[in-house]
């Protein structure tokens, strides 16, 4: 296995610096919401859910739950002061606490507020609540079957003739996948902890990544102005998208109950509740038809991708909508259709999740290039080279973005070259077709992601910078830190402007009350926008010290120059906290607030035309197996990865995202099952039956590479690209692996669909066989 | 008459505590996150799933200490009367990280964090055992503990790249002293605890708990708590009186004698896996896909067979071996085979006031093929889909005596009786596999649930038989990881 770069001292950008709170982490100091100290009186919710999944609740009697030992009081829809709602698109269909009637099983009907957590939990059961069914429906299929309303307003993306395209091809393939999907299994849980205030005020700590929301959902369901309500976070354990919206339900009960007993109310709900309440990714029906001629280069494809949404709304307009820009992956359709289908279901409404609907698109982007190289009898990455996009007249996507900064022809030469790909397959081949019980698959696969919010309003950032008269930085800004390492980026973008160590610059918690109306980390977005922001603060008051430093000591401005470790004044050089205390002296302002906004994106949604992207990021896999053709069972045994991530602020950070974003990649492929019964409980609700990766499940040929070679075209932080998302979708390549591995047990396609659990797989190797 | 202490005694980090005002439901955890304060240690599930909550628990051994790491969030607070317990705010003594934690930062293991202390629990554990360790080593006891951000690559090479020397380490220096400190508070006493109603015993001794439990007929047995944790933790159950019994060492005895294996109830699976290991090889790998490493610490055979539960991993197994059980109840005893206990689902012969002493397992007969399966979604720490333990005895060509049974193909851990019969007086040849994979079909009617389908479970059970088959051939078909 490679060794990693060791981390630093000095801290520059671009070093492998250590994350900022890593001593903090191995030590156990790092403070997190439920390790911070409870104010004196602080009551502890919990929510009482549905136990069905549709119905209408005809009777609904909790005395018996308000006279239980230690409950305070009990909350229902009823209590709530303002709106009724935490939708974040403001559809208003997402009640914090459902009225009349429930629409999935654990939809939060009620909240105890208990002296303690134990308490709170313990009376929850004692409701009796009276419920009529109504028939519900949990499968997208049957959604599409009965036709079931969509949650918000689906969207096509066309070009050409999509019919006569598909007529004239030489070859046509029709199919139907299937693709799961996952639960965000952050390890901390959702949290929220209220502190009630004078007037209307608010304070909420809350594991959000998007605290801005969370203050307007606070302030609309207790129906008080935004600038009331306070939300603070310095770090969450995990998020991975499911922080973006699902903590506003949490926040909206703990702020609602402290305001109403006057009392700091915390709620942190059990493992089971949070995964049974809080949306996921969608699980997604693909019917796809695809012409294409006997070079296996595509003509057309007309796709359909229906999403199981859930109840509401949430984010699944932005979600399908990205399923569709990634539907082409990196691949060339000259006549395409791509329609969403957002499919409401009786079951919890899906959320963001790490690549935000991209993923479920490029699966099936792969899924057809397999599938037309089984129908040729060709090794998949011809057909992929085949498809890719390319010179002009091959280079408009099916949003009609060009495609300008492709650079996957070397990334996947390199990768094909270091990984060995050619013999290795060659023997693979070889060898499965000797037979046996034990089969291998091989597979290359890429990945063209695009960078920005589609919602173009989203991709602004604010920051916070303020240099005290010792020199010490203290750096705020909107972007919240999940462990991505975000703080430590930015905050190696505020050392490198002014020159100073990395130790010197105080991290701080992101809080509504420094940076307003910020967007939600999400979309891989965080140091590109709060980089660039923070770089805006920081050189608003470096260009402040520079004239101050001019006009004293008598250089021109260009003879001011920030180094590394003093100021370069004319010939001499002072240090760092001596000019900031001259320039105090001279009062200069040592305080700026920065902004950023993405240039040159815009998209019309209505149209399905634009440049929603600012640019594309990049990458490859190449994923080895063995499959147990007796059991399903299978081994992924090596891992080549060569990504691109411009030109890294932090390698060690980028490449701690890459892995971590390719292994949780490989579990929702893989060994993450949702798994709903017929009364439509979800029954994969904990880690006992949720089953994510274990680090006996990572290759143990592991090679990761960063393309060092690559600089980011567009004006981004430092040429640098976002990294958080794109690995994620490296893990095709160990389904393709998976179905290359079943598929050798017979002549016919082995449709594996995600998840390739052992089942999953078993049942592969029979349709291979000529099974059903 | 045995003397009764009214509280329990023990050393968190450097300090000892002695608790009075127990519940028999108050969790480890909870202990040190809210009455401690301690928040170091992370709950991120609270069913033993995920390790965010692993602290090591010290037992006296020699005269000295050893640490096992365990999961606080189901680990009972009464159950640490004489342990030492070792937090993460341990590690760090003076401000100087740990050698692990420094190997951990200095490979950037951590990303969000959460999980980190417990992966540093877990890897200074394992450094204390083995400062070298190989990969396998390494995710073997890393089991336990899921990371969501790092796809474990970091915390990998930190576990192997750890310096230091362990027999340097505080805990290791300290332990004679510390099993010193812990002799002084032990009285060889009952220990009787209770808060609101809520009653936690700890018998001094095996024929203690034949009294106590005689008297208590209605007691919750509490051994590992890998089950009555999650009852505590999920369910709210009460479990009072609970009647605890993992801390007496003699249920915990692992005797191998010329007759084969006898092993007391309150063994853990890391107790047994030893011998099991020795006396059936087939038992090794399979052992190591029980639980994670901090489940097999805590969790005993006596619980996995007296919870009843048809997908257990070693009952499968067990009566494959013709293994034996022993019921005790005051001082009598009953003993049977061990398929017999399993009457139907949720429903085991056992008599209020009897608990399971132990089991004996026989040496393997010369000659006999041995297999033992396990089939999960996840290859490690997962609950079985199916398992199954086989042992065919020949002789010369023909097959003598067939043992075959499987968990998680029906309400009860349970021998294949068709396909045994479809074996038995059979030459033993592809053919007679093939006629005993048929006869499955009438063992069997599976279930589906989220484990796997019921078409998977059949399929998968009669290829085992395949499997089987191929490797008494000399072909195995079983995957392992590999090298590195
Ligand atoms: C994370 C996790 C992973 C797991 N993985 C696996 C796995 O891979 N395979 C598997 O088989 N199981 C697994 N389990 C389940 C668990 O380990 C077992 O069921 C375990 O053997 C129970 O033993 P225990 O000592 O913890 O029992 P406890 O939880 O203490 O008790 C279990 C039951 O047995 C009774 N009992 C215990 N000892 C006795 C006795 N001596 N006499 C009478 N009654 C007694 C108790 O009263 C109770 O009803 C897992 C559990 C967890 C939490
Ligand atoms: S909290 Fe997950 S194992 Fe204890
Ligand atoms: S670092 Fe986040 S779960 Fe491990």
């Amino acid at each position: 296995m490679m060794e990693g770069p060791a981390p630093t001292s000095e801290g520059r950008l671009h070093d492998p610096v250590a994350h900022d709170s890593a001593h903090k982490h191995v030590a156990g100091t790092a403070v997190y919401i439920d390790d911070m100290v409870e104010p004196t009186g602080t009551l502890h919710a919990c929510l009482g859910l549905a136990e069905r999944a549709h119905a209408e609740i005809v009777a609904m009697d909790l005395s018996a739950v308000a006279e239980a030992q230690g409950v305070v009081a009990v909350l229902t829809a009823a209590d709530i002061p303002g709106a009724n709602d935490v939708s974040p698109t403001g559809k208003n269909d997402d009640p914090v606490f459902a009225e009349g009637a429930v629409e999935f099983h654990g939809q939060p009907i009620f909240a105890v507020i208990g002296e303690t957590r134990e308490a709170a939990r313990r009376a929850v059961s004692r409701a009796v609540i009276g419920y009529r069914d109504l028939p519900h429906v949990t499968d997208v299929s049957d959604a599409l079957e009965r036709v079931l309303p969509h949650v918000t307003e689906p969207l096509t993306l066309s070009r050409g003739d999509i019919a006569a395209a598909l007529a004239a091809a030489p070859r046509r393939l029709d199919g139907r996948m299937r693709i799961g999907g996952q639960d965000h299994f952050y390890l901390e849980g959702q949290i929220a902890m209220a502190v009630p205030g004078e007037d209307d005020d608010v304070l909420v700590h809350s594991s959000t990544q998007h605290p801005s929301e969370v203050q307007h959902m606070v302030a609309h369901v207790l129906g008080v102005p935004s600038n009331a309500v306070t939300v603070e976070v310095r770090r969450m354990g995990g998020a991975f998208g499911g922080k973006e919206t699902q903590g506003n339900l949490f926040a909206a009960v703990a702020a609602v109950a402290a305001k109403r007993l006057g009392r700091p109310v915390k709620i942190r709900p059990d493992r089971d509740d949070d995964m049974v309440a809080t949306g996921k990714r969608h699980d997604f029906l693909v019917d796809y038809a695809v012409g294409y001629d006997d070079d296996g280069r595509i003509h057309a494809v007309d796709a359909q991708f229906a999403a199981r949404c859930g109840f509401s709304a949430d984010l699944s307009g932005p979600v399908t909508d990205r399923a569709l820009f990634h539907a082409d992956n990196a691949y060339y359709y000259p006549a395409v259709r791509l329609a969403s289908r957002p499919m409401k279901t009786n079951t919890v409404s899906n959320t963001a999740f790490r690549g935000f609907g991209g993923p479920q698109g490029v699966i099936a982007a792969e899924r057809i290039i397999a599938e037309i190289a089984h129908a040729l009898g060709r090794d998949p990455l011809e057909i992929r080279k085949a498809n890719f996009y390319g010179e002009p007249g091959r280079d408009v996507t099916p949003y009609h973005q060009t495609v300008e900064d492709n650079i996957l022809p070397r990334l996947i030469s390199e990768l094909e070259t270091s990984a060995g790909y050619h013999e290795r397959r060659a023997e693979i081949v070889a060898e499965n077709a000797r037979g046996g019980v034990i089969r291998r698959g091989i597979a290359l696969t890429p990945v063209k992601f695009g960078i920005s919010f589609t919602a173009t309003w989203y991709n602004q950032a604010g920051a916070l910078v303020h240099v005290y008269r010792d020199g010490s930085v203290h750096l705020n800004h909107g972007g919240t830190e999940m462990g991505q390492g975000l703080f430590t980026k930015v905050a190696q973008v505020a050392a490198d402007c002014f020159g100073i160590p990395l130790d010197r610059v105080k991290i701080t918690a992101t809080t509504t009350g420094k940076v307003p109306n910020t967007s939600a980390t999400a979309a891989s977005s965080g140091s590109d926008l709060n980089g660039m922001a923070a770089q805006d603060a920081c050189e608003q008051i470096r260009r402040r010290l520079t004239a101050f430093a001019a006009e004293k000591w008598a250089v021109p401005e260009d003879e001011v120059v920030f180094e590394p470790g003093a100021v370069r004044v004319g010939a001499e050089r002072i240090a760092f906290p001596d000019l900031i205390e001259a320039a105090y002296m001279a009062r200069v302002h040592l305080s700026a607030a920065g902004f950023y906004k993405t240039p040159g994106i815009h998209w019309d949604r209505a149209a399905g035309k634009g440049k929603p992207f600012f640019y594309f990021a990049y990458g490859a896999a190449v994923s080895e197996v063995r499959i147990d053709t007796l059991t399903g069972e299978y081994i992924v045994d090596r891992v080549d990865i060569l990504h691109d991530v411009g030109r890294s602020l932090n390698p060690a950070i980028d490449r701690g995202q890459v892995e971590g974003g390719f292994i949780q990649g490989m579990g929702w492929l893989t060994t993450e099952e949702l798994w709903w019964d017929d009364a439509g409980r979800l029954r994969t609700h904990a880690p006992s039956t949720y089953k994510i990766p274990l680090a006996s499940d990572v290759p143990r040929v592991f090679n990761v590479t960063l393309a060092e070679w690559s600089e980011n075209p567009a004006r981004t932080i430092r040429r640098s690209k976002a990294v958080g998302e794109p690995p994620l979708m490296l893990a095709a390549s160990v389904l393709e692996a998976l179905s290359m591995a079943a598929g050798s047990c017979g002549p016919h396609f082995p449709h594996l669909d995600p998840p390739a659990t052992p089942e999953a797989v078993l049942m592969a190797c029979e349709r291979a066989r000529g099974g059903p | 008459m045995v003397a009764v202490r009214r509280e329990i005694r023990f050393l968190l980090n450097d300090t000892e505590v002695r608790l009075a005002d127990v519940a028999a439901t108050d969790t480890l955890l909870n202990h040190f996150r809210l009455a401690q304060r301690l928040t170091g240690t992370k709950e991120g599930c609270a069913e033993g799933d995920c390790g965010a909550c692993t602290v090591l628990v010290g037992r006296r051994a020699k005269g000295t200490m050893t640490y096992e790491p365990v999961n606080a969030c189901i680990r009972l607070l009464a159950s640490v009367d004489l342990c030492h317990v070792v937090t993460v705010e341990h590690l760090a003594r003076g401000g100087t990280l740990a050698p692990v934690q420094q190997a951990m930062v200095s490979h950037h293991g951590s990303q969000c964090g959460f999980c980190t202390p417990g992966i540093v629990m877990s890897l200074h554990a394992l450094w204390l055992a083995r400062p070298d360790p190989t990969v396998e080593e390494v995710e073997t006891a890393l089991q336990g503990n899921l990371c969501r951000c790092t796809g474990y690559r970091p915390i990998i090479d930190a576990a192997r790249n750890v310096s230091g020397d362990p027999a340097t380490d505080p805990l290791m220096v300290e332990g004679p002293r510390i099993a010193a400190l812990l002799d002084a508070l032990d009285d060889d006493a009952r220990v009787e605890l209770g808060r609101g109603g809520s009653r936690a015993i700890l018998p001094a001794e095996v024929d203690d708990l034949a009294e106590v439990l005689a008297s208590e007929p209605d007691a919750t047995v509490v051994a590992g708590m890998t089950d009555v944790g999650l009852w505590v933790t999920k369910a709210m159950r009460d479990i009072s009186p609970a009647v605890f019994v993992g801390h007496l060492e003699e249920l915990r005895e692992v005797a191998v004698s010329d007759a084969g294996l006898t092993i007391g109830a309150g063994a853990t699976y890391a107790d047994a896996a030893p011998a099991m290991a020795q006396m059936f090889p087939h038992l090794a790998a399979y052992w190591n896909r029980i639980g994670g490493w901090q489940v097999r610490n805590m969790g005993t055979i006596g619980g996995n067979i007296a919870n009843g539960s048809p997908i257990g991993d070693t009952p499968p197994v067990l009566i494959a071996l013709g293994t034996t059980l022993t019921l005790r109840k005051g001082q009598e005893r009953r003993v049977m085979p061990l398929e017999d206990f399993f009457l139907d689902y949720g429903k085991q012969d056992r008599q209020p006031g009897e608990f399971v002493e132990s089991v004996h397992v026989a040496r393997p007969a010369a000659g006999s093929l041995h297999a033992a399966y396990k089939i999960s979604k996840r290859r490690d720490e997962d609950i079985s889909a199916l398992a199954c333990g086989i042992a065919v005895m020949l002789e010369g060509d023909c097959v003598r005596e067939a043992r075959i049974a499987f968990g998680g193909m029906a309400a009860t851990p349970r021998r294949a009786a068709q396909a045994e019969a479809a074996l038995i007086g059979q030459v033993w040849s592809e053919a007679a596999v093939e006629t005993a994979k048929t006869a499955l079909t009438e063992d069997f009617a599976p279930i589906s649930d989220w484990r796997a389908g019921a078409e998977y479970r059949m399929k998968v059970a009669r290829n085992l038989l395949t499997r089987f088959w191929l490797e008494s051939r000399g072909e195995t078909s079983q995957l392992d990881r590999g090298a590195a």
